[in-house]
């Protein structure tokens, strides 16, 4: 292990899967835009019905915006669902159709999503979503996240492989201890 | 020798992915120095693109941000545009990783420089530092700490 550890406790305003007596919180910090985050979705759903109750997801932002143009602005648009509680129906409609994160693609999952669209502009428009993105940023920084996605299992960087099955199997490793 | 935290870091002067010479005792501002073993390497591009998102963090603290291996300057040129970095990579080109063995972390098995972070002062002392594994990605959480520290 790297020693990293996660800067940023698990709380409350988290967008948080699972119990939260879950034995394992596993925190993503990702990007809508990164490949490596999108192949990473599906295995992290995978990795939650394989689990179950023993595991908790938290996702927050890590956009890297000098090499994903379209990351802030889906990222921005996951917290501005957040506001009216269909974060993960956003977050997986932006991990589902990556490869289109355009301004007009962004307008079409809102609407899918079912967004109440004024409130949205209107939340884009307060800065409060940027603030919560640039806050997570920050927190990964801290934390040590190295690159998107950057796991924290239990507080600590995670530097295995996050292909499904040695990812299962450090995860059971820590239910059986 | 790994350069000490404490001493006084070797000047130099090294040219930049554009051509432009860039001196270390000319920049009057702490100074993260980002030694990584070469342009392209994936985890060297993940090292980089998390220190250039996390640019702000540095410049809000009045610290510059330099990536420094032995690749040439028309491969950091390609490097640094391909990756869209928002800081400058400089060339340890010739004589190949002078400015690597001079801070004590070159390797002369293979001819590249280690992964190695250096924050220094003002006035050029080590204030920190840190060697990674080749195969390890340190995150600029270190580096981060070592600036906040300085103010």
């Amino acid at each position: 292990m790297s020693g990293a550890q996660l800067a940023v406790p698990v709380g409350p305003d988290d967008h948080a899967r699972g119990p939260n007596d879950a034995a394992i919180t596993l925190v993503e910090y990702g990007d809508y835009q990164c490949p490596y985050c999108g192949e990473a979705y599906s295995i992290v759903e995978k990795l939650l019905r394989a689990l179950g109750e023993d595991v908790r997801l938290v996702f927050r932002n890590l956009p890297l915006v000098d090499v994903h143009v379209h990351a802030e602005a889906a990222a921005e648009l996951a917290e501005a669902a957040a506001m009216q509680d269909k974060f993960w129906e956003m977050h997986d409609t932006l991990f589902e159709n990556q490869g289109d994160l355009s301004d007009a693609a962004l307008s079409r999952y809102a609407k899918t999503v079912g967004l109440d669209a004024d409130r949205v502009a209107r939340d884009l428009a307060s800065g409060d979503p940027r603030a919560r993105v640039e806050a997570d940023f920050e927190g990964a920084i801290r934390s040590g996240a190295n690159g998107t996605p950057t796991f924290f299992v239990n507080g600590d960087r995670y530097d295995g492989s996050w292909q499904f099955e040695p990812f299962k199997k450090y995860l059971q490793s820590l239910l059986k201890n | 020798m790994v350069l000490e935290e404490g001493a006084l870091a070797p000047d130099f002067t090294l040219t930049d992915e554009s051509g432009n010479g860039v001196t270390l005792s000319q920049i009057n501002e702490p100074v993260v120095l980002i030694f990584y073993p070469a342009d392209w390497s994936p985890v060297c591009s993940d090292e980089l693109s998390v220190f250039s998102a996390a640019r702000r963090l540095f410049d809000d603290r009045g610290a510059r941000l330099l990536g420094i291996s032995v690749d040439g300057m028309w491969c950091h040129q390609a490097f640094r545009s391909q990756r869209n970095l928002s800081f400058p990579l400089l060339a340890d080109f010739e004589p190949k990783g002078a400015v690597a063995q001079s801070y004590g972390v070159y390797r002369n098995e293979d001819g590249i420089s280690e992964r190695a972070l250096f924050v220094l002062d003002r006035t050029r002392h080590v204030s920190w530092k840190e060697i990674s594994p080749l195969g390890e990605n340190p995150g600029a959480d270190g580096a981060l700490r070592a600036v906040e520290a300085l103010s």
